[in-house]
């Protein structure tokens, strides 16, 4: 029998009062990836990973973790799973070295707590409490505790909030380093370059359903646009936007930047590129760039949803 | 599990003790109210209920001692774990919510034992004479009294952290500690209370303080009194597990 995956969600119903924060989601993350959980704010995604962290009971569906049930298989769970919250967590009189031997002291073979603070740059705040660190400081707290005990699976919610980029890059690192180990991560994140940078599979959600998932790679190729940047030799003739707008019908969309430069929405296929050349041609301008960029998950987000992903 | 529990408790005893308004309630305030309660009856030259004022006094501090720490303490303590989502992360940890809980009670009573310790020596050096009468009757007295005032007041201090934002916890518990130092038959005798003391003997504050007055005073294990904190320790766990929310 192959081994279970490492979460399975199958049709997760989770409201509160008459407020739907879950509605129907199912995902499946297979043992050893960085998933990606996507979604903007209040889409449903810390309640996933909470109903899967045993904290909330699934209303509808079902929720296995490691084969486990969150619930009713708690205790077999929990020393196999790390969990790095939203925000807190900690006394706000406690070192930040206190605060992780502690929990190391919790587990039954943690990791040593000196070399782990020191990989996440907690080496020189170790006697600092818990309310003097920073915002970033605090959120690599979160992160060694999670990871202290050697878990299996560990679930991080916004692990990069609040922290400058040489800390978020760190953090990365980390992540990935993990991921080597056969560690799985599950991460919930709003920040487009971090799910495409970490992830192996990624699932964006929104208002409470799974509205989309696959491998960064999938999700931003074979598109139903792209992004063209078309830059040429000298200024553009007058109402050039509207006649390039004229050649490559209703589906695109022509923005001028400046007067040499124009960014082109629309169907990622030949036709679309041979035509904005003919144009230029008519035009009498030489294309010097004419680039055909790579969706972002930023554009998939807004195609599915038509709503910009707020950061 | 027992390591576990244990690392817990000696985590929440060193927080605990390194707070200075929680220290300023274990120990400055008992300190002061019977240093000065004792050097105020000797000017005044007033005894009570026919002993010296040291001798009813010292019992009466300790049973003092015993609330802050189990309820006003805990209340606040647990107010903001609840609040700093301590709980909720210890929640993802190994560590059973059975094991947090001995943890904490373990930790208390380490506080606990400590202020008794401290009160006791500055009882002795005010001239406290406990009675000798029958010293095992005094000692059992005494054991009872504490470890059942602890858990009244423990599970009446988490009632209220489990139901109550921080803030509010915050101020109830100090405001609830200060009415009954006053008028809760903690420190004086319910005796010295009039008619109110009828009433004052079933609070847990007036039990506490008795039983202790009993065990110390007297050589009598106070049986109304103990029965009145286990009726207390009973609501409030009760109480506790029906409504405390861990977030």
């Amino acid at each position: 029998m192959p081994p279970s995956p490492a979460v399975e969600i199958d049709g997760l119903v989770m409201t509160y009062g008459d407020k739907v924060a879950v509605d129907g989601l199912s995902l499946e993350v297979p043992r050893g990836s960085i998933t990606a959980v996507l979604g903007p704010n209040g889409a449903g995604k810390t309640t996933t990973l909470e109903t899967c962290e045993g904290y909330r009971v699934a209303q509808r569906g079902s929720v296995r973790v490691l084969g486990l049930d969150p619930q009713r298989d708690r205790a077999a769970l929990l020393p196999r799973i790390g969990v790095m919250l939203q925000a807190g967590g900690a006394w706000s009189g406690v070192r930040a070295s206190e605060m992780l031997e502690h929990m190391a002291s919790l587990h039954a073979r943690p990791l040593d707590t000196v070399m782990l603070g020191e990989r996440l740059g907690l080496g020189d705040c170790g006697r600092t409490p818990y309310r003097r660190l920073s915002g970033g400081q605090k959120q690599r707290l979160g992160l060694a505790i999670a990871l202290v005990g050697r878990p299996e699976l560990v679930f991080v919610d916004e692990p990069t909030a609040g922290m400058d980029p040489q800390a978020r890059r760190t953090t990365w690192e980390l992540l990935e380093e993990i991921r080597v180990d056969g560690v799985t991560v599950v991460l919930t994140t709003h920040h487009m370059d971090e799910a495409e940078h970490l992830a192996d599979r990624l699932h964006i959600i929104d208002r409470g359903r799974v509205i989309v998932s696959g491998t960064p790679a999938e999700l931003t190729r074979d598109g139903r646009s792209a992004t063209i940047r078309l830059v040429v030799n000298r200024p553009f003739p007058e109402g050039a936007p509207e006649s390039l707008r004229a050649e490559l019908g209703p589906a695109a969309e022509v923005r001028q930047l400046d007067e040499v430069s124009m960014l082109i929405h629309g169907p990622a296929d030949s036709t679309t590129l041979g035509r904005v050349s003919r144009w230029c041609e008519e035009h009498d301008v030489l294309p010097q760039t004419l680039n055909l960029g790579q969706r972002t998950l930023e554009d998939v987000f807004l195609e599915l949803t038509g709503r910009a992903l707020a950061s | 599990m027992a390591r576990m529990v244990l690392a817990q408790s000696r985590m929440e005893a060193r927080l605990m003790l390194r707070n200075g308004e929680q220290l300023l309630l274990a120990i400055v305030i008992p300190v002061i109210v019977l240093v000065g309660g004792v050097v105020a009856a000797d000017r005044i030259g007033i005894d009570l209920d026919g002993h010296r004022a040291v001798d009813i006094l010292t019992p009466g501090v300790l049973a003092l001692a015993v609330m802050s720490t189990s309820f006003t303490s805990v209340a606040i303590a647990t107010g903001f774990e609840r609040r700093y989502g301590v709980i909720k992360l210890l929640g993802s940890s190994p560590l059973p919510r059975s094991g947090l809980l001995l943890g904490k009670i373990l930790a208390l009573l380490n506080v606990v034992v400590l202020q008794l310790v401290v009160l006791v020596a500055v009882g002795l050096a005010l001239g406290w004479e406990p009675t000798l009468a029958h010293p095992l009757r005094t000692l059992v007295g005494l054991v009872l009294a504490v470890a059942l005032g602890t858990a009244a007041f423990a599970a009446l201090g988490l009632f209220v952290a489990g139901v109550l934002r921080a803030e509010a916890t915050l101020a109830l518990a100090n405001l609830v500690y200060l009415l009954l130092m006053a008028g809760g038959g903690v420190v004086l005798p319910t005796s010295t209370y009039g008619a109110a003391s009828s009433l004052i003997q079933w609070l847990p504050s007036g039990a506490l303080g008795e039983a202790m007055r009993e065990a110390l005073v007297h050589a009598t294990v106070d049986g109304r009194s103990l029965l009145v904190l286990v009726a207390w320790a009973a609501l409030g766990t009760v109480l506790t597990a029906r409504t405390f929310r861990w977030e």
